[in-house]
């Protein structure tokens, strides 16, 4: 097929319908809303049901229910939104219940603002609501990788049971960039025996996450975990000209593609430096992030966070290289010519050695 | 090649779409191309701005801190972006609305008045934008006329495309005035 150039939110909404999402429960938000938009057009011509909630919790059960009739059910919503929908997500994680929930993320605390930010990375990874529970999350960085991400985290989503987190932002959601759909392709979609479709000719099927035997509930624990376990597989990454790089530039999503930029105009300058770019944030890619580091005397996260990213780049690398942040917060998106400024103060001050 | 263009304007005067018109050139010659829009509480009358980069290269950042080159149609576009073009970059002025001048003294600066010339010409001052495209084009070629004709034919929806003749006339005339020089001595009526 040829290229067309789409909105990211577009590209993404019209993946869904190619991975065979059919359902769309959510309630708007900027800046995801051509999400919705696209979907109350789109869904019904293929068969498909698109509602406007009456609010983000009201959406989120939603999915919960189409996802327990074995549907391929997404919502997407950004920050605030999402902060709404985690008893819902806590509650499919407990449930087992695959699903796909995008995050266009937008300034924050509280209501913030709606330009982009990365500052939900750790609700994305860390849990979000309560209980012990993970969410598989993909951060894709152009328009073309969120469609190719699309049918990728609907087929973990129904693998894993368990909802899936396109972790974009502003930018990636409003920009346009040429994208290319694949031809129609037959794929193997996942039987769902355990769905509730009305239990004729067998038992009934039950979707619960409340197990009220502290033994029971301790055991559902361990099963949950041993399949959280089970995900490290599906780690996805990028490394850029890391194999001699004496100083790794790290991000995800939007920011990585500035420090790919930056990446291009330190070398320029005869600065040795790489860049890598966690696809998967969780499961974390953290064998390939020491592997891309292990010539670097330092690091620097970029992203729109006071430094969330960077807590994990540090763990990840257990504390043997130093790893420093660039954060841009509120809105503001770091520029190329920033970063690569405090890439040459680290090169300078030979900040080898030191956690700052 | 890689030119990175910031364009700027009141919502309604056609910077949006001047801009996905530009990339959609660019993708039509199978170019890598990136559109970011600014998107907040706008609306007609409000400033809007989008970025747009055109490359050869595959596109790393789509950011635009220093574009390459600056298109403003009124003043406060000029205020804000005029600081942060390339040195020695280019500023397509549309002198119509914008009585100032710049105050860097590196920048290629062209002024065209094209809001008066759409009307003039044109009869139609919504196709001023095109006008200053077709300007853009002739200076730069980082796209080619019939690339932007192509790309009107895959914006604009079948019923609308009666318009492509008046927009094309629009490009012509801003290439024509590029070609010329003539816009540096136009003189407005108004």
């Amino acid at each position: 097929m040829a290229k067309v150039l789409m909105k990211g939110n577009e590209a993404l909404a019209e993946a869904a319908i190619d991975a065979g999402c059919r359902y769309f429960f959510g309630y708007p938000i900027t800046p995801q809303n051509e999400i919705p938009q696209y979907l109350a057009k789109r869904l019904p011509e293929v068969g498909g049901v698109f509602v406007q909630a009456e609010s983000e919790i009201a959406a989120i059960n939603m999915v919960y229910g189409a996802a327990g009739a074995g549907a391929r059910v997404m919502t997407s919503s950004s920050g605030p939104g999402i902060s709404l929908k985690q008893e819902g997500i806590t509650y499919m994680a407990g449930a087992e219940l695959p699903c796909v929930i995008v995050n266009i993320q937008r300034g924050g605390p509280g209501l913030g603002g709606i330009q982009p930010a990365q500052s939900d990375y750790f609700q994305a990874v860390k849990g979000g609501g309560h209980g012990d529970y993970r969410l598989l999350v993909l951060a894709p960085a152009t328009v073309q990788e969120m469609v190719d991400l699309m049918e990728k985290a609907f087929d973990l989503a129904d693998e894993y049971r368990n909802p899936v987190m396109i972790l974009g932002d502003g930018i990636l959601g409003q920009m346009m960039e040429p994208v290319e759909f694949s031809e129609e392709k037959e794929t193997l979609r996942q039987e769902k025996p355990w769905a509730t479709t009305g239990a004729k000719g067998r038992n009934p099927n039950i979707i619960n996450s409340l197990f009220l035997d502290p033994a029971e509930l301790e055991k559902h624990n361990h099963h949950l975990q041993q399949k959280y376990d089970r995900m490290s597989k599906e780690v996805l990454w990028e490394s850029y000209q890391t194999n001699d790089a004496e100083l790794i530039l790290v991000g995800y999503g939007t920011s990585a593609r500035i420090a790919k930029a930056v990446v291009d105009q330190a070398r320029a300058q005869g600065i040795k430096a790489g860049l890598f770019r966690p696809i998967s944030l969780f499961p974390f890619p953290k064998v390939a992030l020491q592997e891309a580091c292990k010539k670097a005397e330092c690091v620097l996260t970029v992203e729109m966070s006071m430094g969330q990213l960077v807590e994990d780049i540090r763990y990840n690398l257990e504390f043997k290289v130093p790893v420093h942040l660039y954060g841009r917060v509120g809105g503001m998106v770091p520029g190329t010519r920033a970063v690569l400024e405090e890439v040459k103060r680290l090169v300078n001050s030979g900040k080898a050695g030191k956690n700052p | 090649m890689l030119q990175e263009i910031i364009l700027a304007g009141f919502g309604g005067q056609g910077v949006m779409s001047m801009g996905q018109l530009l990339a959609y050139a660019g993708l039509v010659e199978g170019k890598h191309v990136s559109w970011i829009p600014s998107y907040g509480p706008e609306m007609r009358g409000g400033t809007a701005n989008c970025s747009v980069t055109i490359s050869d290269e595959e596109v790393s950042s789509p950011i635009i801190t220093e574009p390459d080159t600056l298109i403003v149609l009124n003043r406060p576009s000029l205020e804000k972006f005029e600081q942060n073009v390339k040195p020695g970059g280019r500023l397509l002025i549309n002198s119509s609305l914008i009585d100032i001048e710049p105050k860097r003294q590196d920048l290629q600066v062209s002024k065209i008045p094209v809001t008066e010339l759409g009307r003039e010409i044109l009869g139609n001052n919504r196709v001023s934008n095109m006008i200053i495209l077709g300007a853009f084009v002739e200076m730069t070629r980082a796209v080619s006329l019939e690339s932007v004709i192509g790309a009107l034919k895959k914006v604009l929806p079948e019923y609308r495309h009666n318009l492509i003749p008046l927009n094309r006339k629009a490009l012509e005339t801003g290439i024509e005035l590029a070609k010329g020089r003539e816009f540096l001595h136009f003189r407005s009526c108004g």
